[in-house]
């Protein structure tokens, strides 16, 4: 080879090598000899931590229901005449019936035009005035102040006081926030750094509401992952979160520790205890406090209470109260408003060094402000109806009604699923779901695995399309190996809940006789 | 020592916003006038943002009704609303999961409102068609921009992922690419010829990015923000061929595209465009377009929606975005419903359309207005140049600060323009933002504030301006 070919050689190989380097696809050649062009962005040159990210809520189980819904629409024949979408905590969807009260202001807010109909009572009315007071423009269509509308914040302190016996709360610390998940990835985001063995591990509990562990993917965090006791109606275990933390510290720096209670999907309702036990672990370990208590008013059974993370610790006194960094989330989604299309929420931030909290207020500002309609909506959760105001009966009567029903249901849930033989269900103590376990034969398992699914992904497709019920497996939430599990919401109304469970119950005895 | 002192380092450095400075003072200012204490002024005007409602401009009635009714279906019982008010209403619930706006309704989206978005844009691309499987909702096009930017930006490479911005550049997006962990390269925009985009300046800006990051993306902001200008369809052309020889990924921002005013100016679409120069651009070109229920005549800024268009993305990595969005689900449905007004306003025959005209028009020549009595103003103030505005919801004069001035904001810890920010909020009330906010050139300074609010808050502002601005020259000459 002379020379010139071999400094061509070079050049061409230098050349596509820095192309390499620079992570550009190279030009490819199609079959009839036409350059066809890569993309500049392909599934190798996307951020590699987009691709980790799974959700399994609307994973590929509800893009199949979706297109069930639309075959049944288009009139093709199925063994059942509608999917129930039982598998995402949307009340309204299931037919809840939204807060009379809430809706009013909130029209007013929209509109004020109305305020001159008299069919608005006028405590309505005045809530709605004082809300757009505090709009620019009297807008609920001006940006707010990045963390919120102050005198929304001012209102939702006020009512973690009232909620937690007088312990104080400044409304600086308050973040109104996009819904509780915004909340939560925001302090994710802030909270992860580092790399390789000092790169930031966040615990959650498995099984988990999988928005935590797709932040995680997503942030490129170590996920450190400690067991709930299911023997033991899904307590938290304390020796389990001290095992989970010690394997964790040879790899990575334990620096958050995440706790939803009441749980999701679990239903559990953390006892003082444990929630005082939990404070103490976070004191000595010295790890970041998330408590996710969205569904605060969703407690059922008898000797169950919740009890919130913020006032169990300043309850302990300041060897606690005065150290340990906690942020608590809250939302309009839950509870017996279930405003999930809002987007309403806020995040409380104890202890928190007043550097970083610049910093977590310059990191929300990017995104301007959080929906206004769902600030408004947030400050009618905190601050209701009063004794003796126009509205107070009917908001009472409503509220009622529906987190009974919520409990009746749950009861109802739980008496049925254990009346069916390789089900066991765990007291639905709270929040909005049951997580019963499952039993899968051998059989089931072998076919699942060769198909490269999950058991109880497979179990639960099957569901979906003999009875059109759409479930999610526990597989998208985490569970010990080899114990199977299904998340089904306690949303639909009694009488669908009913058949529902029927339904299953039905299913589950096919399913175990076919693959016996 | 606290556990959280160690955060991210990309939250850590996204730059301190100099309207933090102002912000602060602002409020300290409202706090003192509540208290009591005499003031040159009753109280703040703040022309910073684009954000209208707050600025004596009125929501649009026909949106605010189907809003209304939405959020409490009893009103559509009453004869009080029109009748088109009502159907859309009647049309958008019956679109609900359980006839609820308090639904999430997300997958990610109520797929009859992208079909919307997606009719719109090809009425609005002449007919260049657009499919709803690229359409995807967002949380106001700054959370799209996010989003978007984290799906391209690798933040563990190094080195760094490159993102070409232009300057001057509105702040959200410049944090957003510093919040991810990539660079922003910026390409200046010619003020002296109207803030125009020229090629040569992209490929200097390419080439200051050899050894110090790794471009994979160009963005665009048209009609601009903060500087007024708005593309020609040559200059579009000049920058997709760019963008074409230099892989890079297109993003473009539009969400001012309702905002033109320029004499022979029109806003087309980059996808139009594209679509217009065929083979190979139209087929190879990854671009994605943004728009936003935030701005046009809507100015629903608080409502936290908009849409992304993708076009000619990877199939797989279209799946991904589509991932990452379901898992964020935060569109509020109210949003979503304001999006389909949007791209849907009453048509001629309405019983709502004389109104809708009559308001939109209204603001369309306060706008008009706006423009032409700013630009006249301003360019009478010696030391001040302001180029024509041509689009968008800004001014953004270049104001030449005397060495006395620039001398005495170092003082005060201060960059020039922000001194002159805070002196001119402090002694007239008026908010405007400093031109150091956005990227400016080294050693220019700016002011910028809205033209989106009414006749009235307008002149207003350029009067306290001019007092203001005449005595300042003194003070400091």
């Amino acid at each position: 080879m002379n020379h010139g070919t071999a400094l061509l050689w070079k050049r061409r190989a230098l050349s596509s090598l820095s192309a390499t380097r620079r992570g550009l696809p190279k030009e490819k050649m199609t079959e009839n000899g036409v350059m066809s062009r890569a993309k500049v962005l392909t599934i190798d040159t996307i951020n590699p931590t987009v691709k980790k990210v799974e959700y399994a809520v609307r994973g590929p189980i509800v893009q199949r229901a979706v297109e069930l819904e639309r075959e049944l629409s288009q009139g093709m024949k199925k063994p059942f005449a509608e999917v129930i979408k039982a598998n995402i905590g949307d009340a309204h969807a299931m037919g809840q019936q939204p807060i009379t009260f809430f809706r009013q202001v909130l029209a007013l807010c929209s509109y004020p035009e109305l305020l001159s109909d008299n069919t608005f009572p006028e405590d309505a009315k005045s809530r709605a005035c004082r809300i757009l007071q505090s709009c620019g423009g009297h807008s609920m269509g001006s940006y707010s102040a990045s963390q919120g509308i102050d005198s929304v914040r001012k209102d939702v302190a006020r009512y973690i006081e009232r909620r937690d016996g007088g312990v104080p709360c400044d409304p600086d610390d308050i973040y109104l926030t996009t819904g509780a998940s915004d909340g939560i990835v925001t302090m994710l985001k802030l909270l992860v750094s580092g790399e390789g063995a000092t790169r930031t591990g966040v615990m959650i509990s498995i099984p988990q509401y999988p928005l935590y562990s797709a932040a995680l993917a997503e942030l490129g965090a170590v996920q450190i992952n400690y067991y709930l006791n299911e023997d033991k109606c899904w307590s938290m275990d304390i020796p389990e979160l001290q095992r989970a933390l010690d394997e964790a510290r040879e790899y990575c720096n334990p620096r958050a520790l995440c706790i939803i209670n009441p749980g999701n999907p679990t239903g559990q309702v953390q006892s003082r205890e444990c929630i005082e036990d939990v404070i103490r672990f976070a004191a000595k370990e010295r790890l970041f406090l998330m408590a996710d208590e969205v569904y605060q008013d969703n407690v059922y059974a008898d000797g169950c209470q919740f009890h919130s993370f913020k006032k169990v610790l300043f309850e302990m006194g300041p060897e606690y109260s005065e150290t340990v960094e906690l942020a608590s989330f809250h939302s309009t989604s839950k509870c017996y408003m279930g405003e999930c299309g809002f987007r309403g929420g806020y995040m409380e931030i104890i202890n928190m060094d007043n550097e970083v909290k610049a910093q977590l207020t310059k990191l929300v500002s990017v995104r301007l402000c959080p929906p206004v309609p769902g600030q408004a909506l947030m400050d009618l959760v905190v601050n209701p109806p009063q004794p003796g105001e126009p509205s107070y009966d009917s908001f009472i009567k409503e509220r009622t009604a529906t987190l009974s029903a919520l409990a009746e249901k749950a009861k109802l849930t739980e008496q049925v699923l254990n009346t069916v033989q390789g089900i066991s269900c765990n007291p639905v103590q709270g929040a909005m779901y049951s997580f019963p376990r499952i039993t899968i034969p051998e059989k089931a398992v072998k076919e699942a695995t060769e198909q490269g699914q999950q058991p109880d992904m497979f179990y639960c497709m099957k569901m979906l399309e003999e009875t059109g019920i759409c479930l999610v497996p526990g597989s998208g939430f985490g569970q010990k190996d080899g114990t199977y599990h299904f998340r089904m919401t306690i949303l639909p109304p009694t009488d669908k809940l009913k058949i529902l469970l029927d339904k299953v119950k039905e299913f589950h005895q096919k399913f175990t006789q076919q693959y016996s | 020592m606290s556990v959280l002192q160690e955060i991210s380092p990309n939250v850590k450095n996204i730059k301190q916003s100099e309207y933090e400075v102002l912000a602060s003072r602002a409020s300290q200012i409202e706090k003192e006038l509540s208290q009591g204490v005499r003031k040159p002024y009753k109280e703040l005007i703040d022309v910073c943002w684009c954000d209208p409602h707050s600025v004596g401009v009125k929501p649009l009635t026909f949106v605010r009704q189907v809003l209304a009714a939405c959020v409490y279906p009893q009103l559509m019982k009453s004869h009080e609303l029109p009748l088109d008010v009502r159907q859309r209403a009647q049309w958008l619930l019956g679109r609900c999961d359980g006839g609820s706006v308090g639904s999430y309704n997300a997958q990610p989206c109520i797929p009859e409102i992208i079909e919307k978005v997606s009719e719109f844009t090809t009425r609005r691309d002449g007919g260049v068609p657009s499919y709803p499987e690229n359409i995807f909702i967002s949380t106001g096009s700054q959370w799209a921009i996010m989003d978007i930017l984290n799906v391209l930006v690798n933040s563990e490479a190094s080195p760094k992922t490159g993102v070409l911005t232009p300057a001057p550049c509105h702040v959200t997006s410049m944090m957003s690419i510093t919040a991810l962990g990539a660079a922003a390269v910026p390409y200046y925009l010619t003020e002296e010829q109207g803030w125009t985009l020229q090629v040569e300046e992209l490929q200097r800006a390419l080439e200051s990015a050899k050894g110090v990051c790794n471009p994979v993306a160009l963005y665009v902001i048209n009609p601009g923000n903060p500087a007024g200008l708005v593309q020609s369809r040559k200059s579009m052309q000049e920058v997709i061929r760019f963008a074409s020889e230099k892989r890079l990924f297109l993003l473009a921002d539009e969400v001012y595209q309702d905002f033109v005013y320029g004499e022979n100016r029109e806003f087309v679409s980059y996808k139009r465009v594209l679509a217009e120069m065929g083979p190979p651009y139209s087929d190879t070109v990854e671009l994605v377009s943004f728009h936003s229920t935030s701005k046009g005549f809507m100015g629903e800024c608080g409502m936290r929606g908009g849409y992304v268009e993708l076009v000619n993305l990877d199939p797989a990595v279209q799946k991904h975005i589509f991932k990452l969005i379901s898992k964020s689900s935060c569109t509020p449905v109210l949003a979503q419903m304001a999006l389909d007004l949007m791209v849907n306003p009453p048509q001629p025959g309405d019983p709502s359309y004389p109104l809708y005209n009559q308001q939109t028009q209204h603001i369309k020549n306060m706008l008009a207005q706006n423009v032409k009595t700013t630009h006249e103003v301003l360019n009478s103030l010696p030391g001040v140049i302001s180029q024509p505005v041509e689009g968008g919801a800004f001014v953004f004069p270049r104001v030449f600060l005397p060495p006395k001035a620039i001398q005495k904001a170092e003082e005060e810890g201060m960059q020039p323009d922000t001194f002159y920010c805070v002196r001119l909020l402090e002694e007239t009330g008026v908010l405007c933002c400093p031109g150091s906010e956005f990227e400016q050139k080294e050693g220019t300074y700016h002011i910028r504030f809205c033209i989106t609010a009414s006749q009235d808050i307008v002149k207003e502002v350029l009067r306290h301006l001019t007092t203001f601005h005449t005595k300042f020259m003194k003070d400091f000459s």
